[in-house]
């Protein structure tokens, strides 16, 4: 219910909204789970396995219960902090993980069962019989389980990527943040205050305190306007830290506000990338519940979350409550309420010392041992050093301590520091470098404590950034001492809760400590304390607490569990933003991309690359109609191809040629300028990394080409073996493959076509195979190749990129006329294989210079990269697998790449394998199918026949061994 | 104590009071047969193993933290025998037959779900390439199939199959591939191990390793001096540091490999889906997580924890592949260090100094290996012959060039996997 | 992540290329227990280390980075064209 004249709300701004179905009203600035609260709403949620009634106990992201889905279709969104969330018009949420409804859900009935579903009970029963688990019990587990459910839609694109640097990162906008922020920024520093709540106040918000004089929100809302005003701060609501990793680099998740994301367009959030030279980590606290019978009822909550209801939303959550505590926000939970003319029935205070002056009914000494309700509370059991006392109450304020939000300190791996005087976990000093904790992150619970401490390390950043600290003086506030005894557990019977979301409970953890479940890992991952969506924010103190007393030791000898990033959970869609469809890889586009298209070939992807698969024509209707014309064409006429994809590098320098001799298994400084080599390239582990020509421009100039796939690596590898294996060689080199486009223009017309469009036209005897030198075309300086893949007397064209689409359509209009024409990577692919050339199907990584035939490229009378590991006995063993060509001679006249051979009548077992197929085509030349192969001893079996079996797709026939070469084995075409 | 529903039925009915320890805390003695350092999955199969099928019980584990706190208490839990090059492919199938009986045979439930893998392509290429690793499989004993586009879109209709960068061709399904509940399977053979009277010490870390005369003779730790017959070295993301200790230097380099899990979810992903181009693979728990991963970061660390470069690209990957997971919230990531070898398998295989066994080098695949790994580790330490399923993993591999295993192809050589 | 290179200054992690520990390249070209340590054999320390990186989306460079792989501290940067492997 409301409170009249409190709270921070907009009362003149109702905001309609729906909760399973049923229509609400609340203000703006209401969350969720403060407006259900202030329409009386308590039960909200089940539990994960017991499927017990919860309600709201927090008024946080920690917040364990009160999940909510909001959305339809795409927008679906599970799993919602009703706490975090904003409430504006048109909010539709509904309850999860319950069948039918909320009110009568049927796995309720787990409940009942709880006897047999302790910390564990999977892993002793389902073994029997052996099929049911996957047929049968684990189908009902997954059911089960899981919380809210994703809509099967694909999720819209809606948020964005983001950078920021800083001179300093403030986390947490409260009194020890708003301070740091204040004392840096003064200083000139380039500030980032990030918050995770859609206003800065942190804990302000929540009090009624003053500080220097004025109600804290006046004086918050005074310095964010002064921080707000100054050029150097970037003051960021909404942003929530989620981790902390290397060099002062760390993750963010910011929202926007719901008014602002629904506009068209809009993203809902980024994800940014935050680079900070210093970090102050003022993120606050947390409080923390204590496990006592029934303590999950909703009714339920934590004393600092009635308060914050209390004073920021003006929301009673109750009409009669019972505080309970073993510290002082007990005692400022009920003042507060007392002050708000909200009933209070009863302060319970564990601690027998306690002194009280407010007029309540109070309790030293005393502890809640038991609650009474159906969907929520309705009477609070105590006892007292006089006996059980029931209480009638609808709210249950509970606080067992704080717990400094620590998280953020311990993301690189350090452990907290237990504070046995505050009961607490503390960050540990210097474990995240250039981070240090102020105000209650740092254990300083009083509002004069946070500001003194966050003003503080304010300036110690100002100082270490070599700024000049300016005057600030810290205003004045509430200073009273922390004092909490210790209260973990109130013994009883009945079930007490820790981790409220995985339903895990006292005696879980006894459990797991009786079956040797003692480590405090052993005992998170036995019971699943902790790894719920709150990942144990309200529960884990508690857990190890009861876990140092079931195993004997203390809390600091137990030991937490680790602290991971995120520290709340970030949407995949955030953290991958803009990789949805083609946004995942950058596309690289050939010069002759726009004109293929228009052919109507169909682009595939070529690593980043598209290029086109084939060119139809009219009634064509089969792609091997296109392809096998295109074959024909570049034996009988001319073809046209582009080839830009391969990669090219510029490599120049007195010491290029003896470069190429070392990086290449074949020499290359005895190659005369003007002139093509094809080389053969190893890794130092001797296996073949790439091949590829190379080209002597000059003396000292060679331009190299490489295949599209390993252009990236062999560049990266030029440079390392120029800089870290040679760095005394004088060359240089540089990719080009961007800079220039390359046409492969193949067929026995090549030259005439050429003839047709170069300024000074060519020969044979001016330019023999394997030459190379500068042309013009058109005026345009260009570079010309004798080269062929195609095994046809054949060139490539070379011109600056922007003239490859002119000279591309030129080509192909002239192939054209001539009974010619572009052909693509099918066409490619047959040329290729009937020739016997390689690709990466071939060098795939795992063959050597030996197993495709060209150990005699590895020169013995140089160095190069890769020789000494090319001449270990296992990689020149003659029983290797090694390259031949294939047809099929049986029944099935099919060759299928990846298809298994083996000896005609041998068992096709693994022991027997000879080998695999690894290329395969029609060639229309040939007029049958022919392939590629690894065969163990293969160019020793050359006639041989062999059976290859495809298991997947129930093929199988026999195959005689061949040449690699299978068209053309002389060569004689290449030079024609 | 035999686990099994009765039991738990009873138990519940009786206040769940006898269930009794699932392994005995042993003290270290001062001698052993077969000493076996790390209690992580490995060790402790290893262990179980050298019990139940040698009859080798004075053994003792030594583990320098808590029982399978290494990476079989932190991987994704994926269990597959797909692998197509001779020495890993025999090894994994065997591996994946012990998987298929072990719960009866540890009277531990680990949750084994055969529920089936699908490794995705995305070219005529990497058709070809499954097709070789499908059929090698096949010829392996072990299933796989080659599944179309429409067989693609009945099982897995949440991809996105119309505006993806790479566009789907198909994908390779093992049928008997799956998940495990990881911790279970530390525990169940912590168990079954203890149970036969092998000593399982925690918090004993191994500070030394005594070698007289080219033989083991013990081990220094934390807790004392422990003599030793035998000593396994089972200690995979930190086998260069123990190796040290013998005066060895490992093929080996630590890597981190983050993984990630979202918040529960109702049931969407039934099968375990691999991504290649994207470096991406996912599942859903029994509880409701994603829990996905991807590439290594990709530089030497032993930080056990990762950088944003890589979990962004995780999620791209995830995006562009299945979009319907955006809304769902990654909840915790985690990282594990990985033992990766020069051609990305392992080493099974004596340390040449008598007495000294090594199991090492992982890399990013160890957890669906355990059962084998431990099998065969078994049956080196108390035969001294190497086990027939892991004949190739021998550590001179790299220094002869015979029998590299680089399943990727991209090279046999560090860092490049 | 992030790495000063000598020539572009602190950049993150992603315009880096990994390439494994500085080891000195033997000289010859016979295959022998030196190569076999240089391609196989490593120290692997957890703690401070040499590795090598390419600013690969930037200069170009290839830097010897001296670091710690526990804490992931970056300790120097330096070219490895000065440095040497």
């Amino acid at each position: 219910m409301r409170v009249a004249g409190k709270g921070l709300i907009d009362r003149a701004c109702p905001v309609a909204f729906h909760f399973d179905g049923r229509a609400y009203e609340g203000f703006a600035g209401d969350t969720l789970a403060s407006a259900l609260l202030a329409n009386g709403v308590r039960m909200v949620a089940r539990s994960f396995k017991y499927h017990r009634p919860r309600g709201v106990m927090t008024a946080g992201s920690e917040e364990p219960n009160a999940l909510v889905t909001l959305g339809l279709g795409a927008a679906q969104e599970p799993n919602l902090r009703a706490t975090t969330v904003e409430l504006h018009e048109g909010l539709w949420a509904r309850s999860q993980n319950r069948w039918p409804t909320l009110g009568f859900d049927l796995l309720a009935a787990n409940d009942l069962l709880a006897p047999f579903l302790g910390a564990g009970f999977y892993y002793k029963t389902f073994m029997w019989p052996r099929a049911f688990w996957e047929r049968v019990y684990e189908p009902v587990i997954r059911r089960a389980a899981g919380l809210g459910a994703l809509s099967g839609e694909a999720a819209q694109d809606r948020y964005e990527r983001a950078f920021a640097h800083c001179d300093l990162l403030v986390i947490g906008g409260g009194p020890a943040g708003l301070m740091a922020a204040r004392a840096a920024a003064e200083a000139g520093a380039d500030v980032i205050l990030a918050e995770e709540d859609m206003r800065l106040g942190g804990r302000l918000l929540a009090e009624s305190e003053e500080v220097g004089g004025v109600p804290a929100v006046e004086w918050v809302a005074e310095i964010a306007s002064e921080l707000a005003a100054m050029p150097n701060v970037r003051i960021m609501t909404r942003m929530a830290v989620t981790g902390a990793y290397d060099q002062g680099t760390y993750g963010a998740l910011e929202r926007l506000a719901p008014d602002v994301a629904d506009r068209a367009h809009a993203p809902k959030g980024a994800f940014w990338r935050i680079v900070a030279r210093r970090t102050v980590l003022a993120a606050g606290a947390l409080e923390r519940p204590v496990a006592f019978a029934g303590n999950d009822r909703p009714g339920v909550m934590m004393a600092g979350a009635v308060r914050a209801y209390l004073n920021r939303w003006g929301v009673a959550p109750g009409q009669s409550t019972v505080v309970f505590g073993n510290n002082d926000s007990a005692h400022r939970t009920v003042a507060d309420l007392q002050k708000a003319g909200v009933h209070v029935a009863a302060l319970v205070d564990s601690r027998h010392y306690a002194r009280c002056d407010l007029d309540v009914a109070f309790y030293a000494g005393a502890q809640v041992c038991g609650t009474a309700g159906r969907r929520g509370l309705e009477a609070v059991t105590i006892a007292t050093t006089k006996g059980e006392e029931r209480i009638a109450a609808d709210c249950l304020a509970v606080s067992g301590g704080w717990n400094p939000s620590v998280h953020l300190a311990c993301h690189m791996g350090a452990r907290p520091v237990w504070d046995a005087d505050r009961l607490a976990f503390l960050p540990p000093e210097g474990a995240v470098p250039g981070q240090r904790a102020a105000g209650a992150a740092a254990g300083e619970f009083s509002t004069r404590a946070c500001l003194e401490s966050g003003l503080a390390e304010g300036l110690r950043v100002v100082a270490e950034l070599g700024l000049k600290a300016p005057e600030i003086s810290v205003p004045s506030a509430g200073d009273a001492a922390y004092d909490i005894f210790p209260l973990w557990q109130v013994p009883g019977k009945g079930r007490a809760w820790l981790d409220f979301q995985n339903d895990v409970t006292v005696k879980d953890v006894q459990l797991s400590a009786r079956e040797n479940f003692r480590s405090v890992e052993h005992m998170k991952r036995y019971t699943t304390q902790g790894m719920a969506p709150d990942q144990g924010k309200n529960s884990n103190v508690n857990a190890l607490a009861v876990l140092a007393d079931a195993t004997g030791r203390g809390i600091p000898e137990t030991g937490t569990t680790t602290f991971r990033p995120p520290y709340v959970p970030v949407p995949i869609a955030a953290m991958g933003a803009g990789a949805i469809g083609k946004g995942f890889a950058p596309e690289r586009l050939t010069t002759s991309h726009d004109e293929s298209v228009v052919r109507g070939a169909p682009m595939i992807e070529a690593g980043l690359w598209y290029r086109p698969s084939y060119f139809p024509r009219k009634g064509e209707s089969h792609w091997r109609q296109s392809c096998d014309r295109e074959v024909t064409m570049v034996r009988g006429c001319v073809g046209v191809c582009d080839v830009s994809t391969l990669g090219k590098i510029d490599i120049q320098g007195p010491d290029a040629a003896r470069f190429l001799d070392f990086v290449y298994t074949n020499m290359f400084s005895t190659l005369r300028e003007g002139r093509v080599r094809y080389g053969l390239m190893l890794r130092e582990d001797g296996h073949v990394m790439d091949d590829g020509t190379c080209a002597r421009l000059g003396e000292r100039h060679y331009l190299m080409t490489t295949t599209t796939a390993a252009a990236g690596q062999v560049m990266r590898h030029l440079e390392f073996v120029a800089q870290v294996l040679r760095p005394g060689w004088d060359v240089r080199m540089v990719s080009v493959t961007e800079q220039w486009a390359q046409f492969a223009v193949a067929g026995p017309q090549a030259r005439d076509l050429l003839n047709g469009l170069l300024d000074a036209p060519i020969d044979d005897a001016g330019f023999p195979f394997m030459a190379c030198g500068p042309v013009r075309v058109g005026g345009v300086a260009g570079r010309l190749f004798r080269i062929s893949f195609s095994g046809e007397h054949a060139y490539e064209i070379a011109v600056p990129a922007r003239y490859g689409a002119a000279l591309f359509r030129e080509l192909v209009a002239r192939a054209e006329a001539m009974g010619g024409g572009a052909y693509g990577m099918e066409a490619l692919n047959v040329l290729r294989i009937e020739k016997g050339f390689i690709t990466h199907a071939e060098i795939h990584g795992r063959v050597t210079a030996y197993d495709i035939g060209m150990q005699g490229m590895m020169s013995a009378k140089k160095d190069f990269v890769g020789k000494p590991a090319a001449s270990r006995v296992g990689l020149m063993d003659p029983e290797r697998e090694r390259l031949v060509g294939l047809k099929p001679v049986g029944a099935v006249k099919e060759l299928l790449p990846g298809a298994h051979l083996f000896d005609e009548s041998a068992e096709t077992v693994s022991a027997n394998d000879q080998g695999y197929i690894t290329s395969a085509c029609y060639s229309p030349t040939l007029g049958h199918v022919i392939g590629q192969a690894f065969l163990r001893r293969g160019p020793e079996r050359i006639g041989e026949r062999v059976r290859m079996v495809d298991h997947l797709r129930g093929t199988e026939t026999l195959c005689e061994v061949t040449g690699v070469v299978q068209y053309d084995a002389d060569g004689g075409r290449l030079r024609g | 104590m035999r686990f099994s529903g009765l039991r738990v039925l009873k138990e519940g009915l009786t206040g769940n009071t006898g269930w009794q320890a699932h392994w005995r805390d042993a003290a270290p003695k001062s001698d052993y047969d077969v000493v076996i350092i790390g209690g992580g999955g490995h060790g402790l199969s290893t262990a179980y193993y050298l019990a139940r099928d040698h009859g080798i019980t004075n053994v003792a584990v030594l583990e320098k933290g808590y029982l399978g706190g290494g990476n079989v208490g932190r991987n994704t839990t994926i269990v597959r025998a797909n692998y197509f090059l001779p020495g890993n492919s025999e090894f994994y199938s065997h591996s994946l037959k012990l998987w298929e009986g072990l719960e009866e045979d540890l009277n531990y439930n680990v949750m084994h779900s055969q529920r089936g893998q699908i490794v995705l392509f995305h070219s005529d290429g990497q058709r070809d390439a499954a097709a070789r690793r499908g059929n090698a499989m096949r010829n392996q004993g072990d299933d796989a199939e080659l599944l179309s586009v429409a067989e693609l879109k009945r099982m897995v209709p949440y991809l996105d199959y119309e505006q993806a960068r790479f566009p789907i061709y198909g994908g390779l399904l093992q049928r008997r591939a799956g998940t495990a509940r990881h911790d279970a399977v530390a525990w169940g053979y912590a168990r079954g191990a203890s149970d036969r009277g092998v000593d399982l010490i925690q918090n004993c870390e191994v500070t030394g390793i005594d070698i007289e005369n080219g033989r083991v003779r013990g081990v220094q730790t934390t807790r004392g001096a422990i003599r030793a017959r035998k000593l396994a070295v089972v200690v995979a993301g930190r086998s260069s540091q123990v190796a040290a200790m013998a005066g060895m230097r490992l093929p080996i380099e630590s890597h981190v490999l983050q993984a990630f899990v979202t918040e529960g979810l109702k049931p969407c992903i039934d099968h375990v889906i691999s991504f290649g181009m994207g470096h991406f693979y996912i599942s859903q728990s029994d509880k409701g997580g994603l829990v996905f991963g991807g590439d290594l970061d990709m530089y030497a660390s032993y930080a056990a924890r990762g950088n944003l470069p890589l979990a962004e690209h995780v999620m791209e990957a995830g995006m562009t592949l299945m979009p319907m997971i955006g809304n769902a919230r990654v909840l915790r990531s985690w990282g594990g260090i990985m033992d990766m070898s020069p051609d990305g398998s392992p080493v099974i295989d004596h340390a040449g100094i008598d007495g000294l066994y090594l199991n090492c080098g992982w890399c990013y695949g160890g957890f669906k290996a355990v059962p084998g790994s431990g099998n065969a580790m078994a049956h080196l330490i108390a035969t001294d012959r190497l086990h027939p399923a892991a004949t190739g993993f021998r550590l001179d591999r790299f220094r002869t060039g015979r029998g590299l295993m680089d399943e990727e192809g991209t090279g046999a050589q560090h860092n490049l996997h | 992540m992030r790495l000063g290179c000598p020539v572009c200054g602190e950049r993150d992690r992603r315009e880096f290329y990994y390439q494994g520990a500085a080891v000195a390249r033997p000289e010859g070209d016979a295959w022998g227990l030196d190569w076999d340590d240089y391609l196989h054999n490593r120290d692997n320390p957890a703690g401070v280390t040499r590795d090598l990186w390419q600013h690969e989306q930037g200069c170009g460079a290839w830097l010897i980075v001296t670091r710690d792989t526990v804490s992931h501290e970056v300790l120097d940067v330096a070219l490895a064209a000065e440095a040497g492997a």
